[in-house]
């Protein structure tokens, strides 16, 4: 459906333009015509409702190729439209490793075929992640990859990493550094702490992400090179992204809502649904994230949307795999756990969720600005509506979510792409 | 009485003092000539070992057969797992089956909690991973009581590595619960992390701590650990905290020296010291089989 319509009587939230206004918002094909008081055809009541730029996440797995029994592209861009998302970067770990343009290609070419929501693969920085040789980073580029990220494992040779950070500047594209020293986590099952020593699990010591991202940040800033630091979890990560910043590094940084969320105390239960790679940390680490993204040190909300079959989660904790959803459950989470206590106000958290990621990959019609002529790509949501979380209603073909049962304040109602539904009252369309 | 046996942490004085009671009233069944007793007649009891063991597996197999309970052996290498089955699924057939309860040891921490998730049977836990292994710090106790009279007001000293050890975990716990005060001693890489949060003192230096010691506690310590640069060579080991016949002659005169094996001899114990006059580690062995007998009557017997 690409006709002619008008978005009625929304909250337009629009951080592009700095715009927080009713207003009606009019599309014609696949982009908005105007935005105020005009109305052309279909009459879409929209009262009550927020409008924001669709939102982009910078860190998802979609996990195919490969890993189709956990997620496949489509079922991953059906839960991300679901989400409100217009645009998300699945990582390179899939099997093959996306460390050449065909796993590129492939993958875009499935996503255009399901057509939920757009698709920015991230490009491996090395073969087979292995962290020894450069993939090429030149031919992925070419068809447009913007960013490269060997997540899920570390660049672990500083000669690598600075290498890769200075051979992306030709297309001044972005590195992406998987942040855990892993020479500290060969034995990690959750963060290291009183806990930890009291389950016996193994600790995944918070300085092992910090000595990562201070190589990093120091590498990056001596190269002018543009790094992007993921899954930020602790204090001593946000003060070094900070510290960066203030000095000029060309560094952006993402948090996903598990690690504003949720604290280690959940793994009491050795419950393998609360296994996630970096660990869930303390309530201070908690604090000290929520603390980067009101001050921008943290720019973006990703959700490191890590579906996994249930027979591999329903494991002894130290054989299941790390990893747990998020696109369907970030909005709200956001909304309830960062607006609802003024941690973030409203225009902030639609910055962290669409605009801020958005420029940070240099996507084009993603994130707003919501104006005459921009690409209609859209996220309507209900801030009021109080739900809970079922994974039975989940549109991922995996199931482990960390929020069963949680309740929850503000629900997507309908998501546009390019002027099409992608969600529409609560059902993705086809 | 009990419902399942997880951890120390779930066991208050009067729970453990309960445990220590009842496994007197069985330790004299082991001086009968008929060595059964028919509490748990029509029982079933599954020993479900995915990890090595003799002398724990033994030890839980005597106590049930002493109960009159019957017993199934179910062990990683010789069953399914073998071929891919899950811990749940293993869980689950078991569970189909009947069985009233499960002793299980696994090398992943928290399994059997996770097993409590999965059947109805009774868990009880033979060691998991570092956590926890509420048995030995039940036999440990049992065995302090008999010997010493008491346990709380003891100084008790843990050796060894505590980092990895599940019977540090759970001995730690009950002693404390009991009263008795206790040292950690070792090198600091094998202590556990935030150790200044388990409530006991902490010491580097063995040779200060034994003059005031009534229970010397050694630990296992592994070779293998050298690889992982935990500490340089066994025989520095053996120098700094390793217990020798000249640092059993600085404890006290009624101290004990106790062992949970195996025993890495001529690592953190000499051969003298662990068959010498101070050493209960016979004991302790002899003591398992009426602590787990107590434990499983206490989960399965009565009225049920």
């Amino acid at each position: 459906m690409t006709a002619t319509y008008t978005l009625a009587g929304c909250r337009l939230v629009d951080p592009a333009t700095g715009r927080d206004e009713v207003a009606n918002v009019v599309v014609e094909g696949e982009v908005v015509t105007a935005v105020g008081r005009d109305s052309a055809g279909l009459r879409i009541e929209t009262d009550g409702l927020v409008c924001a730029p669709g939102l982009v996440d910078l860190h998802v797995h979609l996990r195919e190729p490969g890993g189709e029994d956990a997620e496949t592209i489509a079922s991953g861009t059906a839960a991300a439209a679901a989400g409100g998302y217009t645009a998300v970067c699945p990582m390179a770990n899939t099997d093959p490793v996306c460390d050449h343009a065909g796993v590129v290609e492939q993958v875009l070419r499935l996503a255009r075929e399901a057509g939920h929501c757009d698709v920015h693969p991230v490009g491996a920085i090395t073969r087979g992640l292995a962290g020894e040789e450069l993939a090429e980073l030149g031919a992925m580029a070419a068809i447009g990859v913007r960013c490269f990220s060997d997540d899920g494992m570390p660049v672990r040779s500083a000669l690598v990493m600075r290498r890769a950070l200075t051979y992306a500047r030709t297309w001044d594209a972005i590195i992406c550094n998987h942040a855990e020293e892993a020479s500290l986590t060969d034995e990690a099952q959750m963060n290291e702490s009183e806990l930890s020593s009291v389950l016996g699990l193994g600790g995944w010591p918070h300085e092992a992400e910090e000595i990562q991202v201070a190589r990093d940040l120091l590498l990056a800033h001596g190269l002018r090179a543009r790094l992007h630091v993921p899954h930020v979890s602790t204090r001593g990560t946000v003060d070094l992204v900070r510290q960066a910043k203030a000095r000029g590094t060309r560094v952006t940084a993402e948090a996903a809502p598990h690690h504003f969320t949720l604290t280690e105390d959940v793994v009491r239960s050795y419950d393998p649904v609360y296994k996630v790679n970096p660990p869930l940390r303390t309530s201070d680490d908690c604090e000290a994230v929520r603390e980067g993204l009101a001050d921008g040190t943290i720019d973006a909300i990703a959700t490191d949307h890590a579906p996994h079959a249930p027979e591999q989660k329903e494991q002894e904790w130290a054989q299941a795999p790390c990893g747990m959803l998020g696109l369907e459950t970030a909005l709200a989470l956001t909304l309830t756990e960062l607006v609802d206590p003024g941690v973030l106000t409203l225009f902030q958290a639609v910055a962290a969720l669409s605009t801020n990621p958005a420029r940070s990959r240099d996507m084009s019609g993603h994130g707003g600005p919501v104006e005459p002529g921009a690409p209609a790509n859209l996220v309507l949501f209900d801030p009021e509506e109080r739900w809970t979380e079922d994974p039975r209603g989940l549109h991922s073909r995996s199931r482990n979510t960390p929020y069963a049962g949680r309740a929850l304040r503000g629900r997507v109602r309908h998501t546009v792409l390019r002027g099409r539904f992608t969600f529409r009252d609560g059902e993705v369309v086809a | 009485m009990i419902t399942d046996l997880l951890s120390m942490e779930d066991l208050d004085t009067a729970a453990i003092t309960t445990v220590l009671d009842t496994a007197e009233g069985f330790s004299d069944i082991a001086l009968r000539p008929i060595k059964k007793v028919p509490v748990l007649r029509g029982r079933t009891v599954c020993n479900l070992f995915y990890e090595d063991s003799t002398r724990t597996r033994i030890s839980f197999e005597l106590a049930a057969k002493r109960l009159s309970a019957d017993v199934l052996n179910f062990s990683a290498k010789g069953s399914s797992v073998s071929k891919g089955e899950s811990l749940k699924d293993t869980a689950l057939t078991l569970q189909a089956m009947g069985v009233d309860a499960i002793v299980i040891r696994h090398s992943a921490s928290g399994a059997p909690q996770q097993l409590t998730r999965w059947v109805d049977a009774k868990v009880l836990n033979a060691g998991d991973g570092w956590h926890q292994h509420p048995t030995q710090a039940l036999l440990d106790l049992f065995t302090i009581r008999r010997r010493l009279g008491r346990i709380e007001g003891l100084n008790v000293a843990v050796c060894g590595d505590v980092y990895h050890s599940r019977v540090a975990r759970s001995l730690v716990q009950g002693l404390l619960t009991m009263g008795a005060q206790v040292t950690l001693v070792g090198p600091p890489t094998l202590m556990p992390a935030c150790v200044e949060t388990w409530g006991t003192a902490v010491s580097h230096d063995i040779d200060a701590v034994l003059p005031k010691t009534d229970v010397l506690y050694l630990l296992r310590v592994q070779r293998e650990r050298m690889a992982q640069q935990f500490f340089p060579s066994s025989r520095e080991y053996a120098r700094i905290w390793g217990v020798d016949r000249h640092r059993v002659a600085t404890l006290p005169e009624d101290a004990i020296v106790m062992h949970p094996g195996p025993m890495n001899r001529g690592v953190e114990i000499t051969a003298d010291v662990a068959d010498g006059a101070n050493s209960l580690i016979a004991d302790q062995v002899t003591n398992g089989i009426a602590v787990r007998m107590s434990c499983l009557y206490l989960m399965l017997g009565g009225d049920a």
